[in-house]
């Protein structure tokens, strides 16, 4: 499948498979790699994907991180996409202890981290075999010769290594000593060999800027404040940094190599700066709670991948933000309802099994009719699964899975970006619901990298919470009379007069007092449905964003399938097809357009990382035929895989 | 508690227009009577009071009191609680659970708050019992409890709620028991205590676990098997109608506690304690006495307040803003930014 892509403009001026000696300084050509394009000295392609592969102690995603930082800056449109093991620090060499940081950058709009690389930097030989199925037909392999030695070929189970035989026959391949071109490069700052091959990351990040063309400048500045207090480090990353770079621009004196030159993006005039899911959670969060004018009370437990936003929330307090890092999963929602009872914005955030452990303090907000955000960074399941993969497996645990008729609204962020838009749409619905609402997000959304054009808070509408400060039915207080909207008032412990009592036992629908009579359980299971139906009200028709209504196909997502889909919509219709992408942030309830809409598609196709919710919720709310796309391996849609089912749909 | 201004209130006052729902005899409603009698003697404001309690027959309790209430779910008061206090700290908080709720389901949140020192009273009712779930044995059921779920008898060893809370350090550790008149004056000092104050309150589920503490709680004999502890006061106990005629003292060689003959005139030269309420290690051996050879220690055992976690929270707020103001614009736009500029679309550094 990967072959039919079309490869990206060939990047390198380059005929020969080429190992590089680093101390001698000489290469020695070998069998000619079959590319037949780009012999041109400047290539410019108009998106190129690299991924820095190596052992998890190798500084990948510091690496990546850091080039992402230095291509936003360069003007290019990047999606990113880290993928690292869940051991914290797996053996060194082993292939399960690979580290990888994808990053797909260019001048036109870049909706995924691309399908396949286009050049593979492999720090080791396990890097090299675990990411070399997914490199491009033809793409550059950088590698380190200096670590390809017996013990870590073993270790990769490689009898040879693929450096001297003719495995690597489809890629063009640049090996040479990093680890020896390191240690020289960094002598002068008297470390030890391990301290100096430590420096490895930059080195090789340094070759990269060249590669790509890129400023070093950032980079400096930001070893500098990273190492402030160790002087002698930043100068030995710095120097390993500036040596990568001029290798690359000796090599190119030397032939071998070629700078691309990747144009910048068009973009929308404004500030832009890179974020992650993870980050614009947080910031959307704060924004929040500004515009509901409430301070925000934030309780979480670790977990990977949502300990994030624990991470940059606990750096706001002077937002008015209190963090609680709690005893277990429960106990932070628990705080978080206290909070809000309280009068906070109470949040509390968590993946997969964490949530299932919230269910029933969920049930508990559900009753007692607080406001509350609870944000899911989704991983692979059930159980503990797969903590650092991503997956959108957890919907109908978002959507069902609570014990009674518990409804609650659930909206999920298609994009790091997207991201912060709904965590404001979140507490939005909250406080003005009187409910909690689930935020869907997957580990993909929470540590991908994307540029963000910076919002200005002033064009935010805010909705500013009032709470009750006296009597609302002449000389009584009715804590659950509703408001038009079917939410209850939000009264504060603290405020005179206005005591009263609840709790999660089934309440009279206007004193709040326990109330288990047949008629009053029937009236209140019925206020709470049609309160959280009525969010649909509060929330825009639903629309394609690519095609029009009344396509002869819509593909139908949610989430971070968002890119992929995008993508393969839109290469679609460069081709003539009629199909459209409908990309959904309100899950519950939906826009209320969406039957008819969905309904003027000739076919529906749901492609989704799980076997098919929403599909099957879909189905169920709208009576239409949508059929599922799925996909549980733990990695996000290539978006060939899309056009190949586009095309299937429609043939 | 916090500081306050005292308001004047009554009994009634703190009463709801609620129907108390406990079995005729329960023991939670001398407990609720001492509690409302109590607040308007320490002038506390209903306003400011909160109840929040977890699951069980004693997390009835807030639907009775004419104050804030919240009855959470099985186990997780403590945790309510924790983020009530953070969010308000002005705030008065009673917890109340009981020995299923608070330290069987809810055993790990009742660890975390105290070893917190959340600012709070922590009335643990224990009955020994699951009343509620009609009568199953609970975590502080003595060895051989008949119950529904154990009708030849319970092997498992119980727990020591107090044991348990000065373990998880609780820097307030009280005792009392349902009818007895020494209740508010545990209450109170708790209620005085700041930082999260744990008492532990026998109380008589006449349904499924009748008068399991008559053996030291009952009237006929009380004196000699209750020793009432107060801080600076020696360890004395007996029948006060004929006088107190027995002491603790400390075993020296065995490192443990002894009981001697005493009385008020000679209990120094009978090496007679001196209740030290701040001293961990004797409010390790009075919690631990086996009941029968001694008597049961109730009162204050244990009261040596440390910084409350709203103040070392608030400390730590105030380290971490200093000279930071809140800005969301310039928030949004930190970190690595770029400019594109309107008429290239090419970026600027």
């Amino acid at each position: 499948m990967r072959e039919e892509v079309p490869i990206h403009r060939c990047i390198f001026q380059q005929d020969k498979r080429l190992l590089f000696g680093a101390r001698e300084g000489t290469y020695m050509a070998t069998q000619a790699a079959d590319l037949g394009s780009a012999n041109e000295p400047s290539a410019q392609p108009d998106a190129v994907v690299v991924r820095f592969a190596g052992d998890s102690g190798d500084g990948m995603q510091l690496t990546g991180g850091q080039f992402t930082l230095s291509t936003a800056l360069a003007g290019n449109d990047l999606a990113t996409f880290p993928d690292f093991p869940a051991e914290i620090r797996a053996p060194q060499g082993t292939l399960f202890g690979v580290s990888a940081f994808q990053i797909n950058f260019g001048s036109r709009e870049i909706s995924t981290a691309g399908d396949a690389p286009d050049v593979l930097v492999a720090m080791n030989p396990a890097a090299l075999k675990v990411n070399l199925p997914s490199l491009k037909t033809g793409g550059l392999i950088i590698a380190d010769t200096g670590e390809f030695t017996k013990r870590n070929l073993d270790k990769a189970k490689y009898d040879v290594s693929p450096l001297e035989d003719d495995s690597l026959a489809k890629y063009r391949v640049l090996a040479f000593d990093i680890s020896a071109l390191t240690i020289e490069a960094v002598k002068e700052y008297g470390l030890g060999n391990k301290d100096a091959l430590r420096s490895k990351n930059m080195w090789t990040l340094g070759l990269a800027l060249w590669m790509f063309d890129r400023p070093r400048e950032p980079i400096h500045k930001w070893l500098k404040q990273k190492f402030k207090s160790k002087p002698d480090i930043a100068n030995a990353n710095i120097a390993a940094l500036d040596a990568g770079h001029a290798y690359g621009e000796t090599a190119e004196i030397s032939g071998p190599l070629s700078q691309i030159n990747v144009a910048p993006t068009k973009t929308e005039a404004g500030l832009y700066r890179t974020i992650t899911g993870a980050e614009s959670i947080s910031l959307g969060l704060v924004a929040g709670a500004q515009l509901a004018d409430l301070p925000m009370f934030f309780g979480g437990y670790p977990i990977t991948p949502a300990s994030a936003i624990l991470h940059h929330l606990v750096r706001l307090k002077e937002y008015d933000v209190t963090t609680f890092q709690a005893e277990d999963e429960i106990a932070a929602i628990c705080a978080a309802i206290g909070a809000s009872w309280a009068g906070s914005l109470g949040i509390t955030s968590s993946s997969g099994p964490g949530i299932a452990l919230k269910g029933e303090a969920m049930g508990l907000a559900i009753m007692t009719e607080l406001p509350l955000v609870i944000v899911n960074s989704q991983r692979g399941g059930p159980s503990t699964g797969l903590p650092t993969k991503t997956e959108q497996s957890d919907l109908y645990q978002a959507i069902y899975g609570r014990n009674g008729d518990a409804p609650m609204p659930v909206i999920s962020a298609s994009s790091p970006a997207d991201a912060f838009e709904c965590a404001i749409e979140a507490v939005r619905i909250a406080v003005q619901y009187m409910t909690p609402v689930m935020l869907l997000t997957d580990g993909y959304i929470a540590n991908a990298a994307e540029p963000w054009k910076v919002p200005d808070p002033a064009t935010f509408e805010p909705f500013p919470v009032t709470f009750l400060e006296e009597k609302n039915d002449g000389d009584t207080l009715l804590p659950y009379r509703r408001d038009e909207k079917g939410a209850r008032p939000w009264i504060k412990p603290g405020t005179p007069e206005l005591m009263h009592r609840i709790g999660g036992i089934e309440k009279h629908e206007e004193t709040g007092n326990i109330d288990y009579s047949p008629e009053n359980h029937q009236a209140m299971t019925d206020a709470r449905k049609a309160k959280i139906d009525g969010v649909a009200n509060s929330i825009p028709d639903q629309d394609c964003c690519l095609g029009e209504p009344g396509a002869k196909l819509a593909l139908v997502g949610w989430g971070s399938t968002f890119g992929p889909i995008h993508r393969a919509v839109s290469q679609a219709r460069e081709k003539g097809l009629d199909v459209a992408h409908v990309h959904f942030r309100h899950i519950w309830p939906m826009p209320k357009n969406t039957g008819d809409l969905l309904k003027s598609f000739d076919k529906v196709l749901v492609p989704e990382m799980n076997t098919g919710q929403f599909k099957t919720v879909l189905r169920d709310q709208f009576l239409v035929d949508a059929q599922p796309l799925n996909k549980t391996d733990g990695l996000p849609f290539y978006i060939h895989e899309l056009e190949a089912a586009i095309e299937e749909a429609l043939s | 508690m916090n500081e306050m201004t005292k308001i004047e209130t009554t009994l009634k006052d703190w009463e709801t227009d609620q129907e108390v729902r406990w079995c005729p005899g329960c023991g939670d409603y001398a407990i609720l009577k001492a509690v409302q009698r109590t607040l308007p003697q320490l002038g506390c404001d209903p306003k400011n009071t909160v109840f929040i309690s977890g699951i069980g027959c004693s997390s009835r309790f807030p639907y009775y009191m004419e104050t804030y209430g919240f009855h959470t779910i099985h186990g997780r008061a403590p945790a309510v609680a924790t983020g009530a206090k953070l969010a308000n700290p002005e705030l008065d908080i009673w917890l109340v659970t009981g020995d299923g709720d608070g330290l069987s389901i809810g055993g790990n949140h009742m660890l975390h708050v105290l070893r917190r020192n959340v600012n709070m009273q922590i009335m643990l009712f224990n009955n020994e019992i699951y009343g509620l779930t009609k009568g199953q044995f609970s975590p502080t059921s003595r060895e051989g409890t008949r119950s529904p779920s154990t009708p030849v008898g319970s092997v498992d060893r119980p727990a020591n709620p107090a044991s348990f809370a000065l373990g998880a350090g609780a820097r307030f550790v009280g005792r009392g028991f349902d009818v007895s008149k020494n209740l508010p004056d545990v209450l109170k000092a708790a209620h005085a205590h700041q930082g999260a104050a744990f008492i532990e309150i026998f109380q008589n589920c006449i349904v499924y676990n009748k008068d399991v503490f008559n053996d030291f709680a009952a009237p006929k004999g009380a004196g000699d098997r209750q020793l009432w502890l107060e801080h600076g006061k020696p360890m004395l106990f007996g029948d006060p109608k004929t006088g107190l005629d027995k002491g603790i003292a400390l075993d020296r060689e065995g490192l443990s506690l002894k009981v001697v003959d005493a009385t008020e005139d000679n209990w120094e030269e009978a090496g007679v304690l001196v209740h030290d309420a701040t001293s961990r290690v004797i409010a390790n051996m009075l919690i631990e006495m086996p009941f029968g050879p001694f008597p049961m220690a109730l009162g204050v055992i244990y009261d040596d307040p440390r910084p409350s976690y709203s103040e070392s929270v608030a400390q730590e707020r105030a380290k971490a803003t200093e000279g930071k103001q809140a800005n969301l614009a310039k928030l949004l736009g930190s970190g690595q930014t770029w400019t594109v500029e309107a008429d290239e679309g090419h970026p600027t550094d």
